[in-house]
């Protein structure tokens, strides 16, 4: 018979471990329908390897991939943390990419140093703003932000189409349902010649050390911790519990928001209902492969770009489809949930003998 | 009382149980044997192990060394299968939790039948398991609507519903884990005359406690437990109070006495205040404290008590009345406004309401200051003087932890008490409010806070202590009122108080009724 047994506390080091294996084990199992499509499973990986990381042009790919991962990917971990159950991140960068692109295609103009932070300060302020809506409905109303968040995605995407085919689509666009191109000024800088990556990448990276501090250093960290682990306490404790689901709610909104600013600002230059693969949900996975931890992001989301991007070249050169990359990450997925059981609990079979086991 | 014949059956038998966490070593080989028709209390301090044997014998964990003989149906003692509670429960051994283990959603008969019928029987057996229970309920005074929802029974009611579970899986064996913890002196009276009342139909009871004087008056034979070892197993008629205390203890032990008060100005004043809609609210509550003065708030559970405390708290606004402390009103108030008043919290559910399991001790510690200057600046945590000052805080209150980094879930009831204790009473509040402030705690620990508590009166704060413990109230209390449905009687004197006079009251009768 199988039993659990409660852990005490976790080394950061086992956490990392457990990450780790659940992205192996995820790797492994991907194997499975890798071998039914007839591929020979170290080729394939191979190729993604090669795909993600074997040229400066494959590196520089998977990072400006990896960009928006990162940031959709704080956007859930600090949610979580708090037990904010933020599943709108992709609507939340369309927000942001929607703001974006109306700031930045002529509502103001002015030279690159007003124009880039303006654009900034508006995708994350429309991402925060609409991340506000289920974070109030639940504070004031008890409203279950999980089926909010989730639901506002829709609605937003189907905005971001009204306007497209509306108001904002490009006059010069041969009536395609895309805005106009962002300005030159209004453009975030590449960081390499002839490569698309971009400053979103350092604005990921820069997001991902101010959260760590945020939640480490500071006194909003603190409460966002106590809220996310004990809301009862916290309130018994003096913690403004409201005003810190509030807090979350923007910041995590502004970060899916920033996303959305760096794919349109960053990359494609103009705003299109297919701006995004799915950054937003697929976030929700990197968060939870980090651990919540606003460092581990950065990994699990180069390690998430890395399947996608190796698995599209893959799939260039094999003719297998790139779906594997989605079946990769939601195999990863369900492997850190499952890891997440042995993280918190000690398993064992019931004839072992007890005599072994270890202090706490 | 009766005791159970010499000759009688022995039920159950732990013979040499040991069982090591690691370094620690939380059973050293005990041995125990239970006869029919006995009530034994198993006596000890928090960690002395009494838990983990309880749990050895339901087959939670396994014992290292020894093992659980059990007699089936009054037959020779079997070796029961170590590790299985499944196999317990076959062997007519049936365990009422501290921490009821119900489903609250579901009716009193759904919980007491749940997981006794075959997945593949099609229809649910009621009419018989409502005959079978009804049979138990008349036979041991065991009384609760079947048809109620748990979480609309108070804690006595489902406790009654965990003992019931175990009867109509046929018992033969019952094992309490600290069953008064959570009820009242009335509460515990009523338990334990249907314990006896068990024991005399030819059931063995195990009952778990640190109270000396409910094991005193309701078991046959005491076993004390201290740092995993019996070091004392006696019938109960050649045991005293303080000679079970010093066993349990492992030294001598004094009691806490209250000395003259010097009550000054009135500090604290609730006036006409009502919350709440349900059965837990309050209506048109007056209350008074002074200075220098402990006032108790006596009462059954479930009479306004918690929602009086989250009132007080600042967790629940009044629908009507006011509050002043000094010169200050508090009617609009939340957490944070009632601590910068100078008030200071205990709350009734330490784990719930008292600390963030996850976070430090030094966390923990400094949760209700977080904003001041002390730990933070700029809204940059102080880490440094954070540590230092729960250093400190460990040291003046004995908190004993691993280390203040260590997380608070893993210390002991007691210790989590002392951290609250710290870091409420640390900014010399005005006014001290102690919700069932010792329950749940051992010896050390309740003389520990009593100690506190006595302090903060010494030093001129105002201290409101609600207790469902009537012994509590009337040695630390210098005024008592008691509360009832929500409404809260005029407080008075404690010297011209006495048990019967409260019970009464407790029970809602008011002084012409009383005569």
């Amino acid at each position: 018979m199988i039993r659990f047994e409660p852990r005490g506390p976790v080394a950061v080091s086992r956490m990392i471990g457990v990450s780790v294996t659940a992205a192996l084990a995820a790797l492994i199992l991907a194997a499975i329908p890798m071998l039914f499509a007839g591929l020979s499973v170290f080729d394939a990986y191979g190729l993604m390897i090669k795909g993600a990381w074997g040229s400066m042009f494959a590196f520089t790919e998977m990072l400006t991939r990896a960009a928006p991962l990162i940031l959709t990917g704080l956007a859930a971990a600090v949610a979580f943390r708090a037990k904010l159950w933020n599943i709108g991140a992709e609507g939340q960068l369309y927000a942001g990419a929607l703001a974006a692109v109306a700031v930045g295609t002529g509502l103001i103009s002015g030279p690159s140093f007003v124009l880039v932070p303006a654009v900034i300060l508006a995708g994350a302020l429309a991402g925060g703003l609409v991340m506000l809506v289920p974070t109030l409905l639940k504070t004031r109303l008890g409203v279950d932000e999980v089926v909010t968040t989730l639901l506002l995605n829709f609605v937003i995407l189907l905005f971001v189409q009204m306007m497209l085919e509306g108001p904002m689509q490009d006059p010069m666009g041969m009536g395609w349902p895309q805005s106009e191109p962002i300005l030159d000024e209004a453009a975030l800088p590449k960081l390499m010649d002839r490569m698309r990556i971009h400053w979103g990448l350092v604005i990921a990276l820069a997001a991902s050390l101010g959260v760590y501090f945020l939640l480490k250093r500071t006194v909003w960290g603190f409460e966002i911790r106590a809220v996310g682990e004990n809301a009862a306490a916290a309130r018994h404790a003096g913690i403004p519990v409201t005003a810190t689901f509030v807090r979350v709610g923007l910041l995590s909104g502004a970060l899916a928001g920033l996303a959305g600013v760096g794919e349109v600002a960053g990359l494609k230059g103009y705003l299109t209902a297919d701006l995004s693969p799915g950054f937003g949900y697929s976030g929700i996975v990197v968060a939870m492969l980090a651990g919540l931890s606003p460092i581990g992001v950065v990994f699990a989301a180069l390690f998430i770009a890395s399947i996608f991007v190796g698995a599209d070249s893959m799939s260039r050169a094999t003719g297998v489809s790139n779906y594997l990359a989605d079946l990769i990450v939601a195999i990863s997925l369900l492997c850190v949930l499952v890891s997440g059981l042995f993280l918190r609990f000690r398993i064992r079979l019931a004839t072992s003998s007890p005599a072994q086991e270890t202090a706490k | 009382m009766a005791l159970p014949a010499k000759d009688a059956p022995v039920l159950l038998r732990l013979d040499g149980i040991t069982k090591r966490f690691g370094a620690l070593t939380a059973n050293d080989g005990v041995y125990l044997d239970l006869r029919q028709g006995e009530i034994l209390a198993l006596l000890g301090e928090n960690g002395a192990g009494k838990t983990t044997l309880m749990n050895i014998l339901f087959g939670h964990y396994v014992a290292d060394e020894g093992s659980v003989l059990v007699s089936r149906d009054g037959g020779e003692l079997a070796q029961l299968e170590p590790g299985s509670p499944h196999a317990a429960l076959d062997a007519g051994i049936g365990m009422v939790h501290q921490h009821f283990t119900l489903a609250e959603n579901l009716s009193v008969l759904d919980n007491i039948l749940l997981g006794t019928e075959k997945l593949s029987a099609l229809k649910s057996a009621r009419a018989p398991a409502r005959r079978k229970l009804a049979d138990l309920m008349t036979r041991s005074g065991l009384t609760v609507g079947l048809d109620m929802r748990v979480s609309q029974l108070s804690v006595g009611e489902k406790q009654r519903v965990e003992i019931l579970k175990a009867l109509y899986r046929n018992a033969r064996v019952l094992v309490l884990d600290e069953p008064t913890a959570v009820l009242t002196p009335q509460e515990s009276d009523t338990l334990f005359a249907i314990l006896k009342k068990l024991a005399a139909a030819g059931l063995g009871i195990v009952f778990i406690s640190h109270k000396l004087a409910e094991v005193m008056a309701a078991s046959h034979r005491i076993a004390v437990l201290r740092g995993g070892a019996k070091v004392a197993d006696l019938p109960t008629s050649q045991c005293d109070q303080r000679q079970l205390a010093e066993l349990m203890v492992g030294h001598e032990v004094s009691e806490t006495v209250r000395g003259a008060g010097a009550p000054g100005d009135t500090l604290f004043v609730l006036t006409g205040v009502s919350a709440g809609e349900s059965r837990e609210s309050i209506r048109d509550v007056n209350l008074e404290l002074r200075s220098g003065e402990i006032l108790g708030i006596a009462g059954v559970s479930g009479n306004g008590q918690t929602m009086l405390a989250r009132v007080i708290s600042g967790l629940e606004t009044p629908v009507a009345g006011s509050m002043r402390l000094g010169d200050r009103a508090l009617t609009h108030a939340n957490a944070r406004t009632m601590i910068d008043a100078g008030l200071a919290r205990i709350p009734e559910d330490r784990h719930r309401d008292g600390i963030v399991g996850a976070m430090t001790v030094s966390e923990n510690l400094a949760i209700e200051a977080i904003r001041k200057p002390e730990s933070q600046r700029f809204g940059l945590l102080r880490f440094a003087a954070m540590r230092d000052k729960a250093k400190a805080m460990i040291d003046a209150y004995d908190i004993r932890c691993q280390g203040e980094d260590s997380p608070a879930r893993l210390l002991s009831g007691g210790n989590i008490q002392k951290i609250v204790l710290a870091r409420t009473l640390e900014g010399e509040p005005k006014v001290v409010l102690a919700a069932q402030p010792s329950r749940g705690l051992d010896v050390g620990a309740t003389s520990e806070v009593y100690r506190r508590l006595l302090d903060a009166r010494a030093r001129g704060a105002g201290v409101l202590l609600i207790s469902e413990d009537l012994d509590e109230l009337m040695r630390l209390s210098d005024r008592i009122a008691v509360i009832h449905r929500g409404h809260l009687s005029a407080a008075e004197p404690t010297e011209t108080l006495d048990r019967g006079t409260l019970g009464l009251r407790m029970a809602g009768h008011t002084m012409e009724a009383a005569e």
